[in-house]
Formats: structure tokens, sequence, C-alpha cells
């Protein structure tokens, strides 16, 4: 969307953390990660639920502030306005306007982005192929199935076309022929230089990352390429590989 | 068995739920408090303005705890009845009493005419009084006097559960998550809400304008454009008022929970009851109830015929409290993301 030229060092790096803290109410939930995610890299966050993968992926995205540490995406110091711009994001929930037909959602984030006319048309005809949904559009989105409903709400985190992708467990609650599409799509993306951070507990996509970071009550245990992780560990699955390295790291406090 | 299963849950629920077993003992008695303070006031004595009456005559009416104020002119009493100071101008005119009531309140009306008429009782026999009446007239019914207040109180009512409710929804959908990591600012979508929400609540305030003029055939004395005016800028309030609130609401339940607390204390002080009766200080309460105000220029607009100069400071507070509803809620967002 900008202009293009080689990036800078500073954009070579997708996201930046430092020894980030977030509390809620007195209880810890994020203890002192840093992390940095090069551009183009397909970054799994992986953990069980209530470690923190979701306030960690809020705090990249500047939607929630951190309590002590810094964050940056794209060299930019968050959390900054114009950096929604930059990224798409979706959450654990569907966040769609049942109301509506998967159309208007999308024209309605459409326009938030800024997204107009015949550009705005493309994009959602784009995004909608993408997920297989373009025979369903006219559609009211209290219609759809659970894994239509996610596909909607993927293709909207698509829709102006972003240089950092943030998924939440995006594959919950789709069929296994669909989560692979999908993941072949989210390669796709990375492969055109698409940053995409996606938290998962489902072990075998973890393995489909070019890294993982693995966290535990709040702490990033390890963050290496699965194999690297395997080897560390000194198993022979990502998911034996979690056991073990959660057991002998981080424990509770 | 499953009976008790089911009860426990249900303690248990309302248990947790602090606010609700809060409402459900503490509303009652802040509204039967509220109840106490209006209807059982000091009682309501008219204030009559005397023009050429006998000295014998006003201290009878004194005697009777009416407020007598004695004016040197007739011009001089009219304007203070004009103000809102008198409830009637008693005077002579050619030897013959006459009885010009305000008129706005009939309850007022009906408590001079009784006054009047156990004074002449007690005096000599002298003619009865020819009765005028400054707005309104004996026909004019006690619906007459508070329907404006209820137009307002119901648009105030409604848009207030519609705004709340539809923006919890968006809070607890996760769109209202999903919205604020698009690039749209604060105070965008506070503006948005309004201006999407303002359509639907022209229509109703067009809607229910016409219904209670020109169908239910209420007394309208004034313009039909102030009161959509004044009509809309409560609408307005109430939805500035009803998204805010929401923010403190975690369910729909919660929602409802504000009806005794916010909407029915604000229905006692609009003037569907006589606020004269109450405690000086009680009353003073009434200036922070954005009902009040709207209520106040309903029944100047559609009774006494009040044109822009009377009624403008209404419009005013109004515009005031949308504004600092909606300033409010800017900063309530806050809460959702941190720019």
């Amino acid at each position: 969307m900008e202009k293009t030229h080689p990036y800078s060092s500073a954009e070579a790096i997708a996201v930046e953390l430092q020894g980030i803290v977030r509390m809620f109410g007195g209880r810890t939930v994020i203890d002192g990660i840093s992390l940095t995610i090069p551009r183009g890299e397909l970054f799994g966050l992986l953990g069980p639920s209530g470690s923190g993968k979701t306030t960690l992926i809020k705090l990249m995205t500047g939607i929630d502030r951190p309590d002590a540490g810094s964050v940056s995406m794209l060299g930019e110091p968050m959390p900054q306005l114009k950096m929604l711009q930059v990224f798409g994001y979706m959450a654990q929930s569907d966040a769609l306007y049942n109301e509506l037909t998967g159309k208007q959602n999308l024209e309605f984030f459409g326009a938030l982005f800024g997204l107009t006319g015949q550009l705005l048309k493309n994009r959602i005809h784009a995004a909608a192929s993408l997920v297989d949904l373009t025979d369903h559009l006219n559609k009211q989105t209290a219609a759809y199935s659970g894994g239509m409903k996610r596909r909607l709400s993927l293709a909207i985190a698509l829709l102006h076309e972003p240089r950092l992708l943030v998924l939440d467990e995006p594959t919950v609650g789709i069929d296994p022929v669909l989560r692979q599409s999908i993941w072949k799509e989210l390669s796709a993306l990375s492969r055109q230089g698409i940053t995409i951070i996606v938290t998962t507990h489902v072990m075998d996509e973890a393995e489909k990352c070019d890294r993982l970071g693995l966290i535990r009550d709040g702490k990033l245990i390890a963050a290496d390429t699965p194999e690297a992780i395997m080897q560390k560990a000194g198993c022979s699955t990502i998911e034996e590989a979690f056991i073990a390295l959660g057991s002998g790291g981080g424990g509770e406090k | 068995m499953r009976i008790r299963a089911l009860s426990i849950r249900i303690i248990r629920q309302f248990l947790r739920d602090k606010r609700t077993l809060a409402l459900l003992f503490l509303a009652p008695l802040l509204i039967l408090s509220l109840m106490k303070l209006v209807f059982d006031g000091q009682s309501v004595s008219p204030a009559i303005g005397m023009v050429d009456i006998p000295a014998v005559f006003t201290e009878k009416f004194e005697h009777l705890n009416a407020a007598i104020t004695v004016y040197e002119s007739p011009d001089s009493a009219h304007a203070a009845l004009q103000a809102g100071e008198l409830d009637a101008i008693l005077q002579l005119s050619g030897g013959k009493p006459e009885l010009m009531l305000e008129g706005s309140d009939p309850s007022i009306n009906r408590a001079v005419l009784l006054l009047l008429q156990t004074a002449m009782q007690t005096g000599s026999g002298s003619a009865a009084p020819a009765i005028t009446y400054l707005h309104g007239g004996p026909d004019m019914a006690a619906f007459d006097s508070f329907g404006p207040v209820l137009i307002g109180f119901f648009s105030f009512f409604f848009v207030f559960l519609l705004a709340g409710v539809s923006f919890l929804r968006e809070r607890t959908s996760g769109t209202l998550e999903r919205l604020l990591a698009t690039p749209i600012k604060r105070y965008e979508i506070v503006i948005g809400y309004l201006a999407g929400f303002g359509i639907f609540t022209l229509l109703q305030a067009s809607l229910i304008a016409w219904f209670s003029v020109d169908v239910l055939g209420l007394y309208m004395a004034g313009s039909i454009g102030y009161m959509l005016l004044i009509n809309l800028l409560l609408s307005l309030t109430a939805l500035t008022l009803g998204t805010l609130l929401s923010s403190f609401a975690s369910s729909e339940f919660q929602i409802i929970q504000f009806i005794p607390l916010v909407i029915v204390p604000q229905a006692f002080f609009s003037g569907l009851f006589n606020l004269d009766a109450m405690n000086p200080w009680l009353q003073k309460l009434s200036s922070i109830m954005p009902l009040y105000y709207g209520a106040d220029a309903m029944q100047g607009i559609m009774i006494r015929g009040e044109s822009w100069g009377d009624f403008q400071i209404d419009v005013y507070v109004l515009i005031g409290f949308s504004l600092l509803f909606a300033l409010l809620n800017v900063l309530a967002l806050k809460k959702h993301r941190s720019m």
C-alpha cells in the first residue's frame, strides 16, 4: 500500500516485544516476554487455554497496553492508531453482525479500513473466494454454519490486504478439509511476505509454522523452529516437547 | 432432586450477581421513598395576584393559605402571570370580580377555584366572578396537561433501552473488539451511533408528535416544529446516556436494571407530579435530570404556546447533556482500546 522500497533494518522486523508485563487486578498474565518476529514469518503461539496467548496478541497489536516493557510493529512504537490499518485481526469470537448478510459485513469492515467503490468490490470478491464463501455472500450471517462464520471472519481480516495478519485460533470449529485449505492459504500469504501470527493449541497445525513460541503461565518458555524445539526437548512430537518443556521450565508462582 | 438442583443453581447465580441482588431489595425502597417525597410533601398553596381587591377579601384568602401578592396595576399582575410566577389573578373590573387562571395545570386550576368558592361562601354575598384562562381552558383535561410530559418520557425511555441494549450487544458479541481493531477513532464510533440511531429517533419523534396531536387530539398551542426539536433532543440525550450506561452493564438484564435507577426517578421529577409540594432542596434534584428540561419545554410549547425565547434554556441544557454523555462515552471506550 505504500511505496515499495527495500525495507530498512527496522522494517525487517514485524513485531518486537521487549520485557513486556501485563497485570490484571494484581494477577500477572504476561510475565516479562521478549520476542522478535521477522517479516514474512509464519509464527505460531502455542499454549494451553489461559496461558496468556490472547493477551499477548492484544499487546502486540496495540489494542491493549503493557504495564511494563515496549512493543513495536514494523519499526513503529505501539500502540499507535495508524498501525491498525496495517494489520488484520481475527479474534477468537467470530464478531459478526448476524442481522446483516455476509456481504454487508464485509462492506462495513471494508469501509472502516477506508476501502471504497471498485476497490472494495474487488477486495470483497478476492477475500470471499479465498475462504470459499462467494456463493453465500447474500445470505444473512445468522443462517451461516459455525464454519462459515469463522471463514467470513477470516475474510474480514484479509480484506484490507494487511502486511501483518494476527489470528487468534482461526481454525476452531472448522472441518479438516477447510482447515487444510486455510493453512495452505496462510502459507501462501506468508510466502508473499505477509507476516502471520497465529495462536493455536492444535499440535499438527503448530508443525506448519516457521517458528513456534511456547507460552505457559504468561512466560515464553521456548521460541524456535518446530524441529529445534523437538530436538531440544528430545522428543519426537511437538506435543511431547511442549509437555516436557512446560513441566521443566515455567512452574506456577 | 432436580427441583432442588435447579433452585440451588438459581440461588447461586443470584448470590454471584450482587447488582441484581441489590436491585431486587433496594430499588423498591428507592421508588417508594420517591413516591413518599412526591405525594406526601407540603400542601400546595396557590399563588394569587390581587389587583384592586378590598383588603378584607385579601386577608380572607391569606387565611385560606394562599400566597397573595398585591399588584398596583393589572398590567404588572398580568406580566407575572405570564412569567409563571402566579397561578391566578383576581381583580375588580367595573365593580365586578374577575378571575384569570394560568391554566396549564388542571389540578392547580381546581385548587384556585375551590379556594375562591370557600372565600366567597364565608364572605358577604358578592357576585360570582367571571373566570378566564390564560392558557388552555375549562375543558382542558388532565391528559392535556401531562400528555406533553408523557410524550417526552416515552421517547426517552424506549430510546434509552434500545441504545443501551444494542451497544451492549456490540460488546458481548465481540464486534466492538473487532471494530476497535480497525483504524476507527473512538469519537467516530460515538458519532456514528448518534447518526445511525438519530435517524430512527427523528422518525419516532415525528410519529409520536403527529399521533398525539392529530389522532389523540392533545391540546396543542405551539409549533409542532419546536415540539419535534425538543423530542429529538430528548431522544439524543437518552441515546447517549443509554450507550454510556451500557458500559457498566454486562448483560441485557443489567440494562433493564437501570430503569428503576435512571428512568423512574426522572419520571417523578419531570413534572408529571407537582413538584411544588416537595421539599425545596429535593426539588433541586430535578436540575440534574434531562427529562425535567425536556418535559418543561414540551409543556411550555404545547400548553402555553411558548416561543423560542421561552424555552431556549431547555434546548441548551439538553444539548449540553448529550455532549457530556457523548464525551464520557468516548472516554469509556478507552477501557476497550488503549488509544
